[in-house]
């Protein structure tokens, strides 16, 4: 307690500013433009970097305290699911392949952004936005070493988990959220904030925790739903982080207006395209579900996006282009995905299924205008096929979209029995999308996408084989080598989930938990 | 759904992923400190260069000269990861805190001679500018460095850097009324003794090879700064002078060095011992960075020891110079 | 208006977070799903640290809630006694 009467006593907005912008000068032996670099070839005139406004007033004491002690109740929780065998009060091993692609997919992420976050910490001038900054990257880097560890112990049990960082770099639907992580990263740091911060976090990244978090700790997922939730606490600073950075830039200057509204046109689309794979996650492959796919899209984007979008409409401000597309494709998305990764399930690093007649109720139910009219027959017939002893593996290579290097599987707005696909010649080579918004994000930036690592384009052309494999040996199997390249264990990682290693260790082991 | 498990005995189908295997000699059990920092930068197939630095890759250990044959050779010795780092922040957050309201509620700060308080401010106010030019830096150092068990460490030291800066400004809150940080930032600015510093930390906000920014700053500007305010003046000249009550509230600052020294001195070894050409660079970072704060601290070493400037500044050197000889360098 | 919302975990130390919530704001509406809890309103919601104390005879400090919080949409005011949010539509 403060006894000292005499002194005046500081409230939290007066003595944050004292903690944070206090200490920040303008450099007067070096040039700025050479201290900070970065902050101009976006664009963006920034004229008062004070106008900057905090949200959440942590200071390093208070955020050691707090955070500390998440951690301490996330680590205990960590300890007691691997020394009690948590995993094993799963519903079911098939919800292993959700969290086997959180981590091959989503948890490299959290990583990537912990260079980009420093850098924008390091490069605003303001430094009230800089320490908002720092401490979202060292809060990423806490999300993925948390997420390392609440992994390694299912990594320890079941397949699919080992060889992350390999896969990351290569694995061909691994190449969706990597293009998306490294297209934020060598943007400028502007667009950094608003691609991550903004569109991701903001609009986004409560679609992919609250729900499907949710969902873990109704599977019995204690080990996910605490670092989820307890990842999401951190979260809602950097979502406010978000909204804070895009209203200090548009009121900054109205030129900035036109520019915000390009990068929110892209990332929106960016991130729902990312975010299908949650969309898949959710519907298919939880045994229980806590609710659609369609159900959180539209509580999460269309509710409370469109309050958000509403309060940016003041300074200029629309709904992303791809708005009213991504939100038809809420009926869609996660079947056709699905699908997609059933299809290629020999080539995918997780395990697929055919649902049971509950399941398919279930999506009967949660997508009356859609799923029994396109979906759920071609789930009949594929199901059918495989107790005849044909399961469908598709071994066609597939096309990509250029820009989110998804393959071309989304149908058309307003026919969904139409692929959609669009094309674009530029300097004479032709590059294929998967709809117009992906198509119109390469136009705008042609010198960026041309440089996109395609999987499948690369494979074709010889680049993804081990050293040492002989394409010209007559035994040469090319699908396997490539697999191989991506150092699948095959039969072990990739396949149906019916009779894998993983669903005859989690039967044998749960039996014996059960028995003495 | 619950299951009684506790008697099974499951045999694991591994022990750890294979990026840590890879370095750590096997499968086999590893460490969180191994798992969260091993192997787990994306080297391959990048997609798109930087439009910020189009010369370099995405991830480019060309960002500095120092070469690597491994760089996950630069693990820390501390083994901290996210988790161990701010659990032990906390708890020394807490004898912080607990320090703070000693000398608050005991009015220690009122007590103070007034000529100490006087130095203890002129001194001590200003070099919450120096902590947040390392802050800069150690982000800087972060977003450009090549592999997580340099990138993990960075992003802490700079968050730790940023605390020691909040934790000055506290202290100045503490001994004056907030109109004091206003002074000693004009002291930051405009005084010719604290000029060389400011103009020395400008000076690395341009570096931008990712070693040679943790070389001068974690090794040297530290290495140098410290010892001499934190051991010298503080816990020395000031307690000596009845000035405890300041110790007390600085008490993070000196534990927190011996800390990270244990990290750099650990980085440092192995990028010497890895080869000339990278023993010869280390060593000239060094030599140059050294002379330069030599110089920047002079002025605040007169403000600080009076007559006795120089003896202090020569002790801190000769401890730093002996630290550098272990490291195995001649400088 | 448009709606905003506070989600906390569903544990013992969020708990007297909810009460204050639905205490101090009459159009707050709770759904509870596996493991959370989600608070949400027309307009604005304001947690108030003296509820939160009063329910729980402990000093409460406000940014406790982030050890708890989830998620939270709107713009956001924090001051030393209370943290409200409210969209401006």
């Amino acid at each position: 307690m403060d006894m000292n009467v005499s002194k005046k006593k500081l409230g939290i907005k007066e003595r944050y500013a004292h903690m944070t912008r206090g200490l920040g000068w303008e450099p007067t032996y070096q040039p700025a433009e050479a201290v900070f670099p970065y902050d101009k070839y976006e664009g963006i005139k920034i004229h008062d970097w004070d106008k900057w406004v905090d949200p959440f007033r942590l200071t390093m004491d208070a955020y050691w305290k707090y955070q500390g002690e998440k951690d301490r109740k996330l680590y205990a929780v960590i300890e007691a699911f691997a020394q009690n065998n948590g995993h094993l009060n799963i519903t079911d091993a098939r919800y292993l392949s959700a969290i086997k692609l959180f981590w091959q997919g989503v948890s490299p992420l959290e990583n990537y952004v912990v260079q980009g976050f420093a850098r924008a910490g390091r490069h605003f001038r303001g430094e009230a936005s800089r320490i908002a900054c720092q401490m979202q990257a060292v809060d990423e880097l806490r999300h993925y070493q948390t997420q390392t560890h609440s992994i390694s112990n299912y990594n320890k049990y079941y397949n699919g988990f080992h060889s992350q960082r390999h896969m990351w770099d290569r694995v061909w639907y691994l190449s969706v959220p990597k293009s998306f992580g490294e297209d934020a990263l060598s943007a400028g740091p502007f667009e950094f904030l608003i691609a991550i911060s903004f569109s991701f976090e903001y609009v986004l990244t409560n679609l992919l925790f609250v729900p499907f978090m949710s969902g873990a700790a109704y599977n019995g997922d204690m080990s996910t739903v605490t670092f989820g939730f307890s990842a999401q606490s951190d979260e809602s600073r950097h979502m406010t982080l978000g909204i804070e950075a895009i209203k200090f830039l548009l009121e900054q200057d109205p030129a900035n207006v036109p520019i915000v509204q390009g990068w929110i046109d892209k990332w929106f689309w960016r991130g729902s395209k990312v975010l299908a794979l949650v969309g898949m996650m959710m519907d298919y492959m939880l045994p229980k579900r806590v609710m659609s796919w369609k159900e959180a899209w539209e509580i999460y984007a269309e509710e409370n996006g469109g309050a958000l979008f509403r309060d940016l409409a003041r300074y200029g401000i629309r709904p992303p282009k791809g708005w009213a597309d991504a939100c038809e494709a809420k009926n869609h998305i996660s079947h056709q995905i699905w699908l997609l990764f059933y299809e290629y399930g020999g080539a995918t690093a997780f395990h697929t299924w055919s649902p049971t007649n509950e399941e398919l109720d279930w999506l009967s139910a949660k997508y009356p205008d859609s799923f029994d009219k396109y979906y759920r027959p071609r789930l009949e017939f594929l199901r059918d096929k495989h107790a005849r002893g044909g399961r469908v593996y598709q071994t066609t290579l597939p096309a990509l979209c250029t820009t989110c290097q998804i393959p071309l599987c989304f149908t058309e707005p307003g026919d969904p029995t139409k692929i959609s696909h669009r094309e674009t010649v530029h300097e004479g080579e032709k590059y294929v999308f998967c709809s117009g918004h992906c198509q119109e994000i390469f136009s705008n930036e042609p010198e960026k996408f041309v440089q996109s690592w395609l999987p499948v384009n690369q494979i074709y052309q010889g680049n993804c084989f081990n050293p040492d494999v002989d394409p010209t040996a007559p035994d040469f199997d090319p699908l396997k080598a490539v697999l191989e390249y991506f150092h699948y264990n095959l039969g072990r990682d990739n396949g149906d989930f019916e009779g894998s290693e993983d669903q005859q260790n989690f039967a044998k082991w749960r039996g014996q938990a059960g028995h003495n | 759904m619950s299951v009684e498990i506790k008697a099974v005995e499951i045999k694991p189908l591994r022990n750890t992923f294979t990026n840590v295997a890879e370095l750590i000699g096997g499968d086999k059990p590893a460490s969180r400190y191994q798992e969260a920092t091993l192997g787990n930068q994306a080297t391959a197939h990048m997609h798109y260069r930087p439009t910020w630095e189009p010369e370099f890759e995405l991830f480019d250990p060309r960002r500095s000269a120092i070469q690597m044959r491994e760089w996950y050779d630069l693990r820390d010795p501390r083994q901290l990861y996210y988790s161990s780092w701010t659990i032990q922040r906390a708890k020394e957050q807490e004898t912080q805190e607990a320090n703070f309201d000693f000398v608050e509620s005991r009015r220690l700060h009122l007590s103070l001679p007034p000529d100490v308080k006087k130095l203890a401010v002129d001194v001590l106010i200003p070099l919450r500018h120096a902590a947040w030019g390392a802050n800069m830096n150690n982000n800087e150092f972060c977003s450009r460095a090549f592999s997580e068990v340099l990138i993990s460490p960075a992003i802490m030291q700079a968050m730790d850097n940023l605390g020691i800066a909040q934790y000055l400004t506290r202290l100045g809150l503490i001994l004056d009324e907030p109109e004091i940080l206003d002074t000693a930032k004009k002291q930051w600015m405009d005084s010719p003794a604290w000029q060389p510093l400011r103009h020395m930390t400008e000076d690395t906000f341009v570096i931008r090879d990712f070693m040679e920014i943790f070389v001068a700053q974690n090794f040297v500007i530290d290495g140098l700064l410290y010892p001499l305010i934190y051991d010298r003046f503080v816990d020395d000249t000031l307690t000596s002078r009845g000035g405890s009550a300041i110790a007390m509230m600085t008490s993070f600052m000196p534990l927190w060095f011996g800390q990270s020294s244990k990290w750099v001195d650990g980085v440092i070894k192995v990028v010497v011992a890895e080869s000339e050409h990278n023993k010869a660079l280390i060593t000239q970072w060094t030599t140059q960075w050294r002379n330069r704060t030599i110089a920047a601290l002079t002025p605040i070493a007169a403000m600080a020891f009076g007559d006795h400037q120089q003896t202090m500044l020569d002790e801190v050197v000769e401890q730093f110079n002996a630290r550098a000889k272990k490291l195995g360098m001649t400088v | 208006m448009s709606k905003v919302f506070i989600i906390v975990q569903a544990n013992e130390e969020a708990r007297p977070i909810v009460e204050a919530l639905v205490q101090d704001n009459p159009n707050a509406v709770v759904q509870e799903s596996p493991a959370m809890v989600r608070v949400e309103a027309e307009g604005s919601l304001t947690l108030n640290r003296s509820t939160v104390e009063a329910l729980t005879g402990q000093p409460f400090d406000i940014q406790q809630l982030h050890i708890n919080l989830i998620s939270i949409s709107g713009h956001i005011d924090e001051e030393d006694d209370y943290l409200t949010v409210a969209w401006n539509n």
